[in-house]
Order: structure tokens, then C-alpha cells, then sequence
């Protein structure tokens, strides 16, 4: 176990302009779950190999435990990895694909069966030891290639998309169990995915990235509540975070929506005349049929039932949102119904930048 | 209004009464007439050739065979051939994929550079390589030049030499195609299975001996089946570097046919090169076999 310090790392790939690391620098506590998320292309994958050692920086440092392992092969970082295709070995039987790492650490025999017994327990594998991978379900490859990474000791716990080749009701049951087989050993992790509600219910810290940076790093409440800019926050969620065209009136008190008005945050105070972006979260706005002060009026245009909720994509002043309502909620398209915004579960962003404001 | 009974099946089949070809069969036939006139045919022709004259079956042309000085010293250098050049082919043409496979500058240069010898003809490269060995070739004139005494590579009575440059020679020519073989087996593996190996501690030669081979093991079936058959087929190559001086089975196969106008011990030497070829596939498939995956091919 040891924590992973990342600092400056630039990777550009041959033949390639654009960086696919670009100056990334990260620190990892020792036995912290790190998820590196982003959409495809955005060098979460290339961070992570990187960190394994199956892609070079070109310039930048990796230490993992203090010790500097930028330029050493992957065999010599004591590393374990689960790979997206899972690279099971399909010439070898499930127990031998466990054992693989201990078997080339030669490790004795008898230690290595026991250790190979205790991870098919923990993943449910003991009746398929002596099968070849293609006797296997995906589901049950994929836990052989994390039996075969669990087994390790290794400092460090590497995965790259681990779930995305599984389907949706086997991912959410084995994201849950992956959860708490590696809360219980308490190796520092780093997990690659492009998908935000693993990348939430997963991590202890979250790093968005985009075109090769770390946008926003951190608990993933704070990623998900306030977003660090626009991206993060279209990106986060499903839905995702409501953007609005508002403008701050001249006292600072009131956000402008077109023809109506809104309270404004306390910290738009000193943004008073600024045209500004306003974010809110779907399940931040109430949707009432009987106006209240301070709300705003919208039209609805779809009503989609969800279950648990109802979702409704809303007009504002030419802007679409997507609102949530209680099941019960009774409404058709075209109807007029009142939004409620909480000053305090608003995010304002700069116009130009779309970068969080902060108050001055 | 007269009602009919519906023709039963058996009725409606019956009026013709002889059967129709199953199209099965009229689908494999033209094939199988194919086959059996250009391969069976002439298999069969070789096989009475070697074991029947004008008053019937006999042995004498295969005794004739054996009890030629040269038959022995044939196969021996055959077999000697074979043992030799297979396992340093098959080592020269691993490590080049393996280089290739490391995208090294230019890899696809090396790669077209390296398939050439593919392309010529095996009397072709055995004048080249004559051009090299002969006493005044190239490999004499440049030993002298470093101020050394030449040799004769391809004198009649040094075995080990002639060996040798033919060993070479057909390594040159040959290896090619083991190469391309194992190049496009190596690029049929995904790459995700030697990273997982190198994330788990597993260093070069682990990896070569654990995880490589291994997935290589259907490519290299065939290429050692491809290379073995063709190597007890060596020929021009050595035909051309030393004649008659180191017989090859298949050397003297050509010369009981052209030289000695004896057809039959011909074909009774053709017999041996198709007994041995057949057993030593059938032994290569057997030994290559996957243990564990026995219920999957």
C-alpha cells in the first residue's frame, strides 16, 4: 500500500498534436479510491497506463510509496491492473489466471493455492477454478480478472473501466460488491471510467478531466453539488445540471430571466450588472401548479414518467430545463406550471468562461 | 361439387420412383471428381509404379532403392537437414516478429526486406548462394581480402562444410515464410494479454515462455507442419551448391528419374518423402494438441 504523487505529466502521443496528458499533476492518499472520469478522448486511460507504466510521460514525474517509477517497466511496480477487455489468458484455467501474479513473483505453491482460494471465495469463482475462460459468462471472466488483480498485495489497485462490458443490471450488483471488497482491503485505487454514476457512488475523490486536464478534483458531493465550471456540470448527473442565460440586476438582489425575476445568491453581490450563467440541478427546483412568490413561470413540452419521479422538460425565456416532480404530479404539455428556485442550491458561471463565480 | 381428398405426400412422391441426388452430393461432386483426378489418380499411379512390373507386384524396385550407396547418406542429410534448420528457423523467425511486433523505426521496411526470399526461386537462390560459396565467390575473395587463405566450401569430400552452406542457404530462403506466418499470428493476439502479464511482475522470457507461445501455438502448428513437409522437399538449393555431392532424398529422386531413366525406384523414393511427410503431421498435430482446451477444437 502507498500513496500515489503525480506531478507536471505531459504526454503527447506520436503522430498525435494534441496533449493527451497535459500537465496533470494528482496526489493520492495511501488506501484512497481515486475514479479519473471523463468522456472518451479526455486521457483518463492514458493517465492510468501511465501510472502502470504501459505508456511513457514525456515529461513529469510518478511516484508510488515515495519511490520515483516514471520510467520503470510495469513488472517492476508492484502493480495490479483490471483491464476493460479483462485479458483473462484463454489458454489457462481460471485457478492458473489467478495465481499468475504470485506464480511470477514465484511465490510457493501452497501459498499461492490458498491465496487463490480465498479471492474464488470472495468472488463467488470456487466452482469454475478448473474451468478455461471460455466456459465462462463475461461476468464471471470479469470476476476472474479481479480475483486475479486482488490477489497481489499490490500497492497499488489499477482499473480501467472494469464494468463497461457488462450489462446494466450486472453492473450496478457488481459495483456494489467491487465497493466493498476493496473498502475491506484497503489498497489505493485508481479507477478509469467515463461513467458518472460509478464514478460517484464509487470514489472517495473524483478527478473530471477534459482534453488531457484535470477540470475539477474532489469529494464527489462537492463535484456533483458544485460544479467546478459548465463541462463538469453538464457532464455530472443524470440529467444533467440546467443552464440559464440570467443576467444580476444593478442592487446585486436579483437574477434577470427575460421578462421575470428571481433571489438572487448572496454572492452575486459583487457581479451587480453581470451577465451571468445559472445552474441548478433537476431535483433542486419544486414544480408546482399554484404559483407561489418568488417563482417562475414555464410551459411544459414533455412529460417523461419515470417511476419514482416524473421529468419534465420545461420552457424558460427560450432555454429548455429538465425538472423533476413527484409521480403524483398531474400536468400535460403545453400547460403553464411554477418553478421554485432555493438561492442556495444555485451555481452562477461566467458568460465567457464558464467558470464558477465566487463572490469577491 | 366433388370433394377431394388431399393427395397424401406419399402419393404425390410416388409417380416418379427413382430417387433424386441429394444436392449435398451435387455440391461436393465436381470437387470431389477434381480431387480424385488431379491427387488421387496420381498418387495411385505412384504407388503401382514403385511396387508392380510387367509381371506384377514386386519389391525389387524398393530393394533397388535401398541397396543404392546413396540412399542412406540421402535420407541421413535430409533428416539432419531437418533437424537442424527447423529449430533455428523457427527461433530466427519468432525473435524477427517479435521485433516487428516492437514497432521499431521503419518496421515495415524490415518486414518487406525480410519477405524477399520468399519471392524467388529456390534454384534462383541456389545460384546466388553459389555465386557466395564457389572457390572464387564472394565469401573467398572477401576472406582474402582480409589477407586470409580461402576455402572450398563445396569440395566433394567435406561433408561438414557443404552441410553448412546448405543449411545457410535454405535459412536464408525459407525462413520467410515461417516469419510471415508467426507475424500474422502475433498480430491476431491482442496486445491487452502481454500488458496484463508485464502489470503482474512477469518479465520478458515469462512472458515469451507463459503468455506468447502459448497464443502463438495455432500459428506455429502450422508453420512447423508448412516448413517440415518442405524441408524433406529441399532440393534445387542444394542441387545447385553441390550436385550430386550431398544427396537429398528428393535429389535422388530427380536423378533415378532423369539420370538413371528408372522411373519406378523413382517413385518408390517419391513413396517415402509422402510416408514421411504424412506421419510427422499427424505426429505435430497430435503433440501440439492443446491439453486443456481438448473439448474446444
Amino acid at each position: 500500500m502507498a500513496d500515489i504523487q503525480i506531478s507536471n505529466l505531459v504526454k503527447t502521443y506520436p503522430g498525435g498534436s494534441e496533449r493527451a496528458t497535459d500537465d496533470v499533476s494528482l496526489s493520492i492518499r495511501d488506501g484512497e479510491f481515486t475514479v479519473l472520469l471523463g468522456p472518451s478522448g479526455c486521457g483518463k486511460t492514458t493517465l492510468l497506463r501511465m501510472i502502470a507504466g504501459l505508456e511513457l510521460p514525456d515529461s513529469g514525474s510518478i511516484s508510488i510509496g515515495g519511490r520515483d517509477v516514471t520510467y520503470l517497466p510495469p513488472n517492476k511496480r508492484n502493480l495490479s491492473m483490471v483491464f476493460q477487455s479483462y485479458a483473462v489468458f484463454p489458454h489457462r484455467k481460471v485457478r492458473y489466471n489467478i495465481g499468475f501474479g504470485l506464480r511470477m513473483a514465484k511465490v510457493p505453491a501452497d501459498e499461492i493455492e490458498r491465496k487463490v482460494q480465498w479471492a474464488a471465495d470472495l468472488l463467488q469463482l470456487g466452482p469454475y477454478l478448473d474451468r478455461l475462460p471460455a466456459n465462462l459468462s463475461g461476468g464471471q471472466r470479469q470476476r476472474v480478472a479481479v480475483a486475479r488483480a486482488i490477489v497481489m498485495d499490490a500497492d497499488v489497485l489499477l482499473m480501467d473501466e472494469p464494468l463497461s462490458n457488462l450489462d446494466a443490471l450486472l453492473r450496478l450488483t457488481f459495483r456494489s460488491e467491487l465497493k466493498k471488497i476493496v473498502q475491506d482491503l484497503g489498497t489505493t485505487t485508481v479507477y478509469v471510467t467515463h461513467d458518472q454514476s460509478e464514478a460517484l457512488s464509487l470514489g472517495d475523490q473524483v478527478a473530471v478531466m477534459r482534453k488531457g486536464r484535470i477540470v475539477q478534483l474532489g469529494d464527489p458531493l462537492d463535484v456533483y453539488d458544485a460544479p467546478a465550471d459548465q463541462f463538469v456540470g453538464g457532464f455530472i448527473g443524470s440529467p444533467p445540471m440546467n443552464f440559464l442565460d440570467a443576467a444580476v440586476s444593478h442592487d446585486g438582489g436579483t437574477l434577470v430571466l427575460g421578462e421575470q425575476q428571481l433571489m438572487a445568491p448572496s454572492i452575486l453581490r459583487s457581479f451587480a450588472g453581470k451577465d451571468v450563467l445559472l445552474g441548478v440541478r433537476a431535483e433542486n427546483v419544486t414544480v408546482s401548479n399554484q404559483r407561489s412568490s418568488g417563482d417562475v413561470a414555464a410551459t411544459v413540452l414533455v412529460v417523461e414518467p419515470m417511476g419514482s419521479t416524473v421529468l419534465l422538460t420545461v420552457e424558460v425565456d427560450g432555454h429548455n430545463l429538465k425538472v423533476q416532480a413527484p409521480p403524483t404530479f398531474k400536468t400535460a404539455p403545453r400547460h403553464t406550471v411554477w418553478l421554485g428556485f432555493a438561492p442556495n442550491t444555485m451555481r452562477v458561471y461566467d458568460r465567457e468562461t464558464s467558470m464558477a463565480l465566487e463572490a469577491k | 361439387m366433388v370433394v377431394e381428398a388431399p393427395p397424401t405426400p406419399a402419393a404425390t412422391v410416388a409417380p416418379p420412383r427413382h430417387r433424386k441426388i441429394p444436392p449435398a452430393v451435387l455440391l461436393i461432386g465436381p470437387s470431389v471428381v477434381f480431387m480424385a483426378l488431379l491427387l488421387g489418380w496420381p498418387v495411385v499411379q505412384g504407388v503401382l509404379q514403385a511396387f508392380k512390373d510387367d509381371q506384377g507386384f514386386t519389391l525389387e524396385f524398393v530393394n533397388r532403392m535401398v541397396q543404392d550407396p546413396y540412399f542412406w547418406p540421402a535420407v541421413r542429410n535430409t533428416l539432419l537437414l531437418i533437424v537442424v534448420m527447423i529449430p533455428l528457423q523457427f527461433a530466427l523467425a519468432i525473435a524477427m516478429a517479435l521485433m516487428l511486433r516492437s514497432n521499431p523505426r521503419l518496421h515495415k521496411v524490415h518486414f518487406f526486406i525480410w519477405a524477399i526470399p520468399l519471392a524467388l526461386s529456390d534454384l534462383a537462390a541456389g545460384l546466388v548462394w553459389l555465386a557466395i560459396f564457389n572457390d572464387r565467390g564472394y565469401l573467398n575473395s572477401a576472406l582474402s581480402w582480409f589477407g586470409l587463405q580461402g576455402i572450398s566450401w563445396l569440395a566433394y569430400d567435406n561433408q561438414t562444410s557443404m552441410f553448412i552452406c546448405v543449411l545457410i542457404a535454405e535459412l536464408w530462403r525459407a525462413t520467410s515464410l515461417v516469419l510471415i506466418i508467426v507475424v500474422a499470428g502475433l498480430q491476431g493476439i491482442p496486445k491487452d494479454y502481454d500488458e496484463a502479464a508485464q502489470v503482474f511482475g512477469a518479465t520478458f522470457w515469462q512472458r515469451l515462455r507463459h503468455v506468447t507461445l502459448p497464443l502463438l501455438k495455432p500459428s506455429l502448428q502450422v508453420a512447423l507442419i508448412l516448413r517440415t513437409i518442405l524441408a524433406f522437399q529441399t532440393f534445387a538449393v542444394a542441387q545447385a551448391l553441390t550436385g550430386q555431392n550431398f544427396p537429398l532424398v528428393v535429389g535422388e529422386t530427380y536423378r533415378w528419374y532423369t539420370g538413371l531413366q528408372n522411373p519406378n525406384v523413382a517413385a518408390a523414393l517419391a513413396l517415402v518423402i509422402l510416408v514421411v511427410s504424412m506421419v510427422t503431421s499427424i505426429f505435430y498435430l497430435r503433440a501440439l494438441r492443446d491439453k486443456n482446451q481438448g473439448g474446444l477444437r
